[in-house]
């Protein structure tokens, strides 16, 4: 089945934030963002805004009714900024207008005095000057200090990564609707409807009940509006309930780039011992995360890096620490991997550099210590069901990586100026949030009288199919045809208490949810069936039978009977996640459901005369479980490995000294273009492989893609590597074509 | 200037809406057309892509442009396509390719792609999966990674090419295939009645080509200005291309430059230059002459027009002056041009049949991207001998430059390794270049040395080797 939006998608019918038809009477907000990034507010006056033509009013933190406190993991961030700013764009006021133009206009008119106070934007300047968001967080796995002593190769060294604009091309907004008796009914373009219901209470101060959050698709997400839809929803809630007029707030591009956080830089030291064959004996790494101004979900995706430490490796004694930086930049939040991925950069950096020092292939290392059946995890879970060694084979095999090895070098031997690179990429990601709390997801279904039916849950459709495989999961416990099945908007006031849909968790939750309401009502149905059948009764393609024969009853039929009898044809249900558990305190436990694994061979060319490259190809053995949807399936895999590429080569957040964003538009921060997809690119999908943990012995497919990217960098370190005899070159990522320049000719 | 005078989809549109609103706004804001979505209002992301036609000579011709940097008073007397316009009781063999292919995930960019593939298969001679690729160059996904796009491209040229490509009549078969809807067929004869609007380049009013570059910078300005659309002044638009002098109007578009075929004759280099340059759209969209009047350091046109020593003619009234192109730039962003002057012509002189020319550019993405830096070359040679040359550089320096020590420092002498290692040397001392969000200062001396490299490795394949410029 093909996504159930595309219909809508190719006509241009599907509905985004600011395609919705606005109430009669609607304000338009527009934020006015602090022009520097640290410093003490001596001064803000709004008075000549508030009096220019069209404006209604002009909020600043002292109209909060409430708290004026968004945070989530850590109460630690201002709706609006008050005394104090902590990053440029960080926002002050907002105006209210009758239009948009008027309120732009009068935001010029806004004049702050703010005293600067010094700036941070490098996370290991801020741990030098004790800026931690939140206490250190160490993993430990045997004992990594006994193996230095005695280790026949040691390797250490510094790896770097950049940050990644999340760049969904809808931009964050919302509207707010006042309804009666101070309710309030919020349209917005949120992963996380419940925490902007949460929020919006807590800054109004009014219970959650009253206030509705309404989202029916997203323009892209990636983890970006997770956290960070909600000031954007907040702002026109409070105008709304204030002024008692719809208000309506979508940032442009160039302000959502500069006011909202991105994939969290990391620096990183690193420490690895081999054996004499190659096999890790101990591994210690220390994670710089560049939090930015506010905790937001830094701390979790800093935890995950932790759990993702070892990469796709074995590793019997290992110490991962990670410090939560706080510095001058937008707080840095979600972003499809939540921290995998730059964990991942860095186990696979140190093996590179064992490699480059040992002057072996690094997939000699990968090969020899991969994951297998049993083995341990830093975080005490064992592996189990594992694909790893399975993919990893397969990948050499089915794409001939030994054949390319020696194709690239003959490449190389007979080129000057091309030069040619390889890299396989093994992938091991854990499902589940890593706060077990989250994992649980509720449904909601109606059966009407018609025999159509309404599936609500928590799941935000954000182009990932979630929708899809929801419809799927229903019409496959119903056994009904398809087009009876409707997946209904995400609201609080159907699903309640969500968490956001995230951690490549939205169809193994929500369909889980979906499924057990839907048996609920199917059970009552068949009991019903069964009375008037005289024995047990199934139902299959909508035909109803018993002992195997049809019964004359069909599904339509049975919903209308069991109204007549008054049988409840709606259903509520609730899916946790079985099996989890983690205790905080010893770092140890059963954090995930299962792990998805693969691997990714990646060949690029670099130009070694401009320092331009191509992505020649990238071949991946996946495993999906039993995929339900292989057509949504490989448009996640492919779209997360174009992104992952991206974020390796050519995305480049630039910001200057002073905390200001440089690349703060499309024409300055580039991402995958058309020609930038490899000539060959190829998913296959791993046979075989069965997933009790997932929905339908299917496995999560969101996040776990996107880290094949990471063999981009590393293939084109390889070619770099053909043309260079540097012996010192950084790991620092992306790597653009100005740093691919600079390596090659290193001095 | 009286009301703006287009067909939107199906409808006639006679506004008093301004002029120098974006088409985009106007789509959406006053007509309520919510398929066309906005995502960068740079050009940069095509989300807002739209077909453009317009009658040449008869014919009805489209262009895919973005609506987001468009003036509505550019688009009086032609014919807007939206997605709405395409729709049609099924989808259409483009929207059922991508639903079926899963070219479609968050969904938000998908009508430009669906805007931009209907103009594919009605405009391309050649309807294979690499003019698809150029068609959607300008779209951007973050979704999808393209391959499933690709795919929905390969199943429309299999599926229909062959049908498309051998109708006599395309527009007609396009709507019996149902790729366009019915109405097609009436477009041509309602546009011929739409009265001429009478464009005139009037003194003082802000000269708009494009929109391209204006609309980028200057959005908010261009609101409150007073428009001349040149782009619509038939004598700016002209080439007369004599053989001893090739004269471009300001106006002319960079695709009319680039698909003209006295000019790839030429200069050969020019088509793989303009792939380098822009997306399809934006060279639609684009003039030569905005180009230059941008007077961006780093701009690929002026580039190139140093390099083949271009004068300009600048004119108000009937006064006109022509100058070198390399006086022109004074300062960052500095002109030798009185505010009422208007850019009128670019005249090249026509190059020996011995010269040779070049143009190299890096940018941070390969394709469609500003570069960090760029040059042009232009080399003449008789008896093994350079006998001119002129060597441009973009970026390096606050206005683009064209490198005249370097150049002169290159005749009399033989195109070898050691003359384009001297070359480069001698061009680090004409240079001055910043650290910005286009690379450092070093990265670009770097970078300009290697690309003048990449010229003589290009211009004279026998004479200089790789190895040996390594080697320096």
């Amino acid at each position: 089945m093909k996504n159930i939006d595309s219909a809508l998608h190719t006509t241009g019918r599907s509905m985004y934030i600011d395609d919705l038809p606005v109430p009669e009477g609607c304000l338009h907000a527009a934020v006015f963002p602090s022009p520097i990034a640290h410093g003490k507010i001596k001064k803000l006056d709004i008075e000549s805004a508030r009096k220019a033509p069209g404006v209604i009013a002009v909020f600043t933190a002292d109209d909060i009714p409430g708290q004026n406190q968004i945070g989530g993991i850590v109460q630690d961030e201002p709706l609006l900024a008050e005394g104090e700013v902590d990053f440029n764009g960080q926002p002050i006021a907002f105006v209210v207008a009758e239009t948009r133009e008027a309120a732009y206009e009068a935001l010029r008119l806004i004049a702050v005095d703010i005293e600067p106070l010094p700036v941070v934007v490098c996370p290991r300047e801020a741990a030098k000057k004790g800026m931690f968001i939140v206490p250190p967080r160490i993993f430990n796995l045997g004992n990594v200090d006994s193996v230095w002593r005695d280790a026949p190769h040691i390797i250490e060294g510094r790896a770097d990564c950049e940050g990644q604009e999340h760049l969904y091309l809808e931009t964050q907004g919302a509207f707010a609707v006042p309804k009666e008796d101070g309710a309030i009914l919020i349209t917005s373009s949120t992963q996380g409807p419940t925490a902007v219901q949460r929020t919006t209470a807590q800054v109004l101060g009014i219970p959650m009940h009253r206030i509705e959050v309404n989202v029916q698709r997203l323009g892209g997400g990636f983890g970006g509006k997770e956290d960070q839809a909600t000031p954007w929803a907040v702002m026109p809630a409070l105008a709304s309930h204030i002024l008692k007029r719809p208000v309506k707030l979508v940032l442009n591009r160039m302000e959502d780039m500069r006011m909202t956080g991105k994939r969290h830089p990391y620096s990183a030291d690193y420490k690895i011992a081999l054996s004499s064959d190659l096999k890790i004996l101990g591994y210690e790494a220390t994670f710089y995360q560049n939090a930015g101004a506010a905790a937001d979900l830094s701390p979790a995706v800093l935890g995950r890096s932790l759990f993702h430490a070892g990469g796709s490796y074995y590793i019997p004694n290992v110490r991962a620490t990670g410090f939560c930086c706080k510095t001058h930049l937008p707080p840095n939040t979600a972003f499809r991997g939540f921290g995998g991925p730059q964990a991942m950069y860095v186990i696979e950096a140190a093996i590179c550099a064992a490699a480059e020092r040992l002057k072996v292939d690094a997939a000699e290392i990968q090969r020899r210590n991969l994951l297998k059946e049993g083995d341990e995890f830093p975080y005490g879970m064992r592996v189990k069901n594992s694909e790893a060694v399975r993919c990893f084979s397969l990948c050499e095999e089915r794409f001939g990586y030994k054949d390319a090895r020696a194709r690239v070098k003959a490449f190389n031997d007979q080129n000057a100026q091309f030069k040619k690179g390889l890299a396989l990429m093994p992938v091991c990601f854990g499902i589940s949030f890593t706060n077990t709390p989250y994992n649980q997801a509720s449904a909601l279904a109606h059966v009407y009288s018609d025999g159509s039916v309404a599936v609500s849950t928590g799941a935000v459709e954000m182009g990932q199919g979630v929708n899809t495989k929801i419809l799927q999961v229903a019409a496959h416990v119903l056994s009904i045809n398809p087009d009876r099945i409707k997946v209904e908007s995400t609201n609080t006031t159907r699903a309640a208490n969500t968490s956001a849909t995230a951690a490549s968790s939205g169809a193994d939750l929500n369909g889980g949810a979906a499924a057990l309401a839907c048996r609920s009502i199917l059970s009552r149905l068949l009991e019903l069936a069964a009375e008037l059948s005289g024995g047990p009764a199934e139902i299959k393609d909508e035909e109803i039978y018993s002992a195997g024969k049809k019964t004359g009853l069909t599904w339509k039929s049975l919903v209308h009977e069991a109204l007549q009898r008054r049988i409840s044809l709606s259903a509520q249900a609730q899916y946790a996640t079985p099996g989890l558990s983690y205790d905080k305190s010893r770092e140890k436990g059963t954090p995930f459901a299962y792990h998805v694994v693969g691997t990714a061979m990646i060949e690029a060319t670099v130009d070694c005369l401009r320092g331009r490259y191509e992505i020649d190809s990238v071949q991946v053995v996946h495993d999906f479980g039993q995929s339900m949807n292989k057509i949504v399936d490989l448009g996640q895999a492919e779209g997360g490995i174009a992104q992952g590429i991206g974020w390796m080569t050519m995305e480049e957040l630039m910001f200057d000294p002073n905390g200001k964003l440089l690349s703060n538009a499309l024409s300055t921060y580039k991402v995958p273009d058309i020609y930038s997809t490899p000539k060959t690119f190829e998913v296959e999908f791993l046979s075989d492989s069965l997933n009790p943990a997932g929905i339908f012995n299917s496995k999560a497919v969101g996040e776990p893609p996107f880290m094949y990217g990471i063999g981009a960098y590393f293939a084109l370190r390889d070619a770099i590597r053909a043309f260079t005899s540097t012996e010192k070159l950084p790991i620092h990522s992306p790597m653009t074509p100005e740093r691919t320049l600079m390596a090659l000719y290193a001095k | 200037m009286t009301s703006i005078q287009f067909i939107l989809n199906d409808k006639s549109v006679d506004t008093d809406a301004s002029p120098t609103m974006v088409l985009l706004d106007f789509i959406r804001e006053r007509q309520g057309l919510k398929g066309t979505t906005s995502a960068c209002r740079e050009g940069d992301c095509g989300a807002c892509s739209v077909m453009l036609g317009e009658l040449k000579d008869g014919d009805l011709k489209y262009r895919t442009i973005t609506s987001c940097l468009l003036p509505l008073g550019d688009v009086h007397g032609l014919h807007v396509v939206t997605v709405e316009g395409i729709n049609q009781e099924v989808l259409t063999p483009v929207q059922q390719a991508i639903s079926d292919c899963g070219g479609t995930q968050c969904g938000f960019c998908t009508p430009g792609f669906v805007v931009s593939l209907t103009n594919f298969l009605h405009r391309e001679s050649d309807l294979t999966l690499e003019k698809g690729r150029e068609n959607i160059s300008g779209n951007i996904c973050r979704c999808t990674g393209y391959r499933s796009i690709e795919r929905a491209v390969e199943k429309m040229c299999q599926d229909f090419g062959g049908r498309i490509l051998g109708a006599t009549n395309r527009l007609e078969e396009l709507v019996k295939i149902k790729v366009l809807p019915e109405y097609f067929l009436t477009i041509a004869s309602r546009l011929n009645s739409i009265p001429k609007a009478g464009y005139q380049t009037k003194d003082g009013a802000v000269a708009v080509g494009g929109g391209t570059d204006l609309y980028v910078q200057k959005h908010d300005a261009m609101l409150k200005a007073s428009p001349a659309f040149v782009i619509r002044d038939e004598s700016l638009r002209e080439m007369k291309l004599g053989e001893k002098e090739l004269v471009l109007g300001a106006a002319v578009s960079m695709e009319d430059m680039n698909s003209n075929s006295t000019l790839r004759g030429i200069f050969p280099a020019l088509p793989d230059a303009f792939k380098l340059i822009a997306s399809l759209p934006i060279r639609e969209q684009a003039t030569i002459g905005g180009n230059l009047i941008n007077a961006s350091p780093i701009g690929d046109l002026t580039n190139i027009f140093l390099a083949l020593n271009a004068d300009i003619v600048l004119g108000v009234g009937g006064a006109e002056r022509r100058m070198p192109l390399k006086n022109f730039y004074l300062g960052y962003k500095k002109l030798d041009r009185k505010p009422e002057e208007i850019l009128r012509r670019i005249i090249v002189p026509v190059p020996a049949k011995s010269a040779r020319f070049n143009f190299e550019k890096v940018s941070k993405r390969t394709h469609l991207d500003i570069a960090s830096v760029n040059s042009g070359c232009l080399i003449d040679i008789k008896d093994g001998v350079v006998v001119s040359a002129s060597i441009s550089a973009g970026g390096v320096g606050p206005i683009p430059m064209l490198l005249q020590k370097t150049s002169a420092g290159l005749c009399g002498r033989k195109p070898s390794s050691a003359a384009a290692i001297e070359a480069a040397k001698t061009a680090m001392s004409e240079i001055a270049p910043i650290s910005d969000a286009r690379g450092a200062a070093e990265y670009k001396k770097l970078l300009l040395k290697q690309l003048i490299y990449a010229h003589f490795l290009n211009l004279f394949p026998s004479e200089v080797s790789f190895s040996d410029l390594k080697a320096a």
